[in-house]
């Protein structure tokens, strides 16, 4: 393990390859909940949460029991399973022990139950940083960090998202592409703008 | 081969249990005691989470009703009725509530209003009043752009196609929405029941309102005079109406001279001079539109062209002759 795979990775999630603009994962949250940067922000942070979360959770279940019992091809399924049970457990908690980061977190919560961006993002784990035979302290270490990071990609484009469309409320857009028809088109831009991350070379 | 199946069964039954084991053991530890009333007040709520209340939403009011064990303000989109369903909930007393409903007070569209600028940007009446102020002449009037419309809940605004904002009664439910949005503050919330309004808020003298709106407010004074009741005084050149006191005897708009002042009760009760008269004269001292005719001593009739049912007559007989024919239930609150 070195900072500088480390930084890659970072650097990687967030912009490289960002998992709404790049790897096109996690569209639905993306256009449903980016028409007010608040929400948009309250969003993101469930997400990077349960993200960091799931990577974590199911760097356990891949390592200990997946691998252990060679059903390694059911990961898919598996992951479904702890990342649904996960955000549920979290939600319950967090209900008793913190009402406020409930209130405004909480609403968001069932909406990343089977969000693909992050079984996207446990299943991306897997193939980097676990089936590549790194030391297993480096591949947690890895596998945490990507799904940190991944989660800070998500929020960014969500924010960029919802400022956009905050300024389109004020423009005048021809009649039948107002709402989402726009806001598709301004997808599909920013996506090739992210593509310019794509010549970065770290590491 | 079978093995493989069997074991794959198995491993990802004996997860699933044990996931589902850890989520209902800790709905048991981290369960969170809500109030159940909590939910019942939401079901008695309208759920148009208008925010009217002050507080976020529906759920945010049943929560504050339920802490203070006592609804903090009536519903006003709920009325009576959900403030009686609210109060029955808590076991407390829900008090006296008046419906209220919004009223614009401008008539002027583009065929009476004389228009300074065609704005086009925008179609939103707060972000015209920042671009160029009003497009009328008239700087007291309705923008015309629709906001209230824009933000009513309740579907109940409309903007007809001269530009004027016709609020229906029926569906409004008082939320005051609209009163909040509108920049130039000429939406008000009247008792249910009040029907005839000055539908004008312009403070320009007569003869500079006349200029700029054929249906403005001149100032005349002819309804201050007219009104039967002392409801309507003149406040910097406008007719406003005390609807404390006003009866929706209807006389300020049948003598109303720009029409600014309306009668929205849609079928009017007329007078009828029954056989008991002896023609003493004293309805026809009090008809303000000189409906009644008949020589003293003679039974007097009425003129039903003339007649706009406002009921002088009816409290001005001493014989009890005068009664009032037709639209059911409009004597409400006079009695």
């Amino acid at each position: 393990m070195d900072l500088g795979q480390l930084f890659a990775i970072i650097i990687g999630a967030i912009f490289v390859s960002n998992f709404v603009l790049m790897r096109f994962l996690g569209l639905c949250p993306f256009v449903g909940v980016s028409k007010d940067s608040d929400s948009a922000l309250g969003m993101g942070m469930a997400v990077i949460f349960v993200m960091t979360m799931a990577s974590l959770v199911t760097w356990f279940i891949y390592t200990y029991v997946l691998v252990p019992l060679d059903i390694v091809y059911l990961r898919t399924i598996a992951f479904i399973l702890v990342i649904a049970t996960l955000v549920q457990f979290v939600e319950m908690v967090m209900e008793k022990t913190s009402p406020t980061l409930h209130r405004s977190l909480g609403i968001y919560l069932p909406l990343i139950t089977t969000n693909c961006a992050v079984l996207g993002v446990a299943v991306i784990n897997v193939d980097d940083f676990m089936v590549t035979g790194l030391p297993r302290a480096a591949s947690f270490i890895y596998t945490v960090v990507n799904g940190l990071s991944a989660g800070i990609g998500f929020t960014l484009a969500l924010i960029l998202m919802a400022a956009i469309r905050e300024r389109l409320d004020l423009v005048d857009i021809p009649k039948p592409m107002r709402g989402i028809p726009i806001t598709f088109i301004v997808a599909g831009l920013m996506a090739m703008a992210f593509m310019g991350f794509a010549g970065l070379k770290i590491g | 081969m079978e093995s493989v199946v069997v074991k794959s069964i198995i491993a990802l039954t004996a997860m699933a249990a044990v996931f589902g084991a850890i989520l209902a053991i800790a709905s048991r530890i981290f369960a969170v005691d809500r109030d159940p009333r909590v939910e019942e007040i939401v079901e008695a709520l309208p759920g148009a989470n208008c925010g009217a209340c002050g507080f976020p939403g529906c759920q945010g009011y049943a929560e504050a009703a339920v802490a203070a064990g006592v609804a903090p303000v009536p519903c006003p989109p709920g009325g009576a009725e959900v403030a009686r369903k609210v109060a029955d909930i808590l076991g407390a007393d829900a008090g006296e509530h008046v419906a209220k409903v919004a009223v614009v007070h401008c008539a002027g569209g583009r065929s009476n209003a004389v228009r300074r600028l065609e704005y086009d940007g925008l179609m939103d009446c707060r972000a015209a009043m920042l671009v160029s102020g009003s497009p009328k002449a008239c700087v007291f009037g309705c923008l015309g752009y629709g906001t209230c419309r824009d933000v009513c809940p309740f579907d109940a605004v409309a903007l007809d196609a001269d530009g004027v904002v016709h609020i229906d009664p029926v569906r409004c439910t008082g939320c005051g929405n609209c009163v909040e949005a509108c920049p130039v503050n000429i939406i008000e919330l009247v008792p249910e029941d009040m029907k005839v309004h000055v539908m004008c808020s312009s403070r320009d003298k007569g003869k500079k309102a006349k200029e700029v709106c054929q249906v403005a407010c001149i100032a005349c004074q002819l309804c201050v005079k007219k009104c039967p009741h002392e409801a309507i005084r003149m406040e910097d050149d406008l007719a406003i109406i005390d609807y404390a006191k006003c009866t929706n005897c209807g006389i300020c708009a049948a003598v109303c001279p720009t029409k600014a002042i309306t009668d929205q009760v849609s079928v009017r009760p007329k007078a009828l001079i029954g056989s008991s008269c002896v023609g003493i004269g004293e309805c026809k001292k009090v008809c303000p539109t000189k409906a009644i005719t008949g020589e003293a001593g003679q039974r007097h009739e009425v003129d039903r062209e003339k007649c706009i049912g406002c009921g002088l007559c009816l409290d001005a007989c001493p014989t009890k002759a005068v009664t009032m024919v037709g639209a059911l239930g409009h004597s409400k609150g006079r009695e």
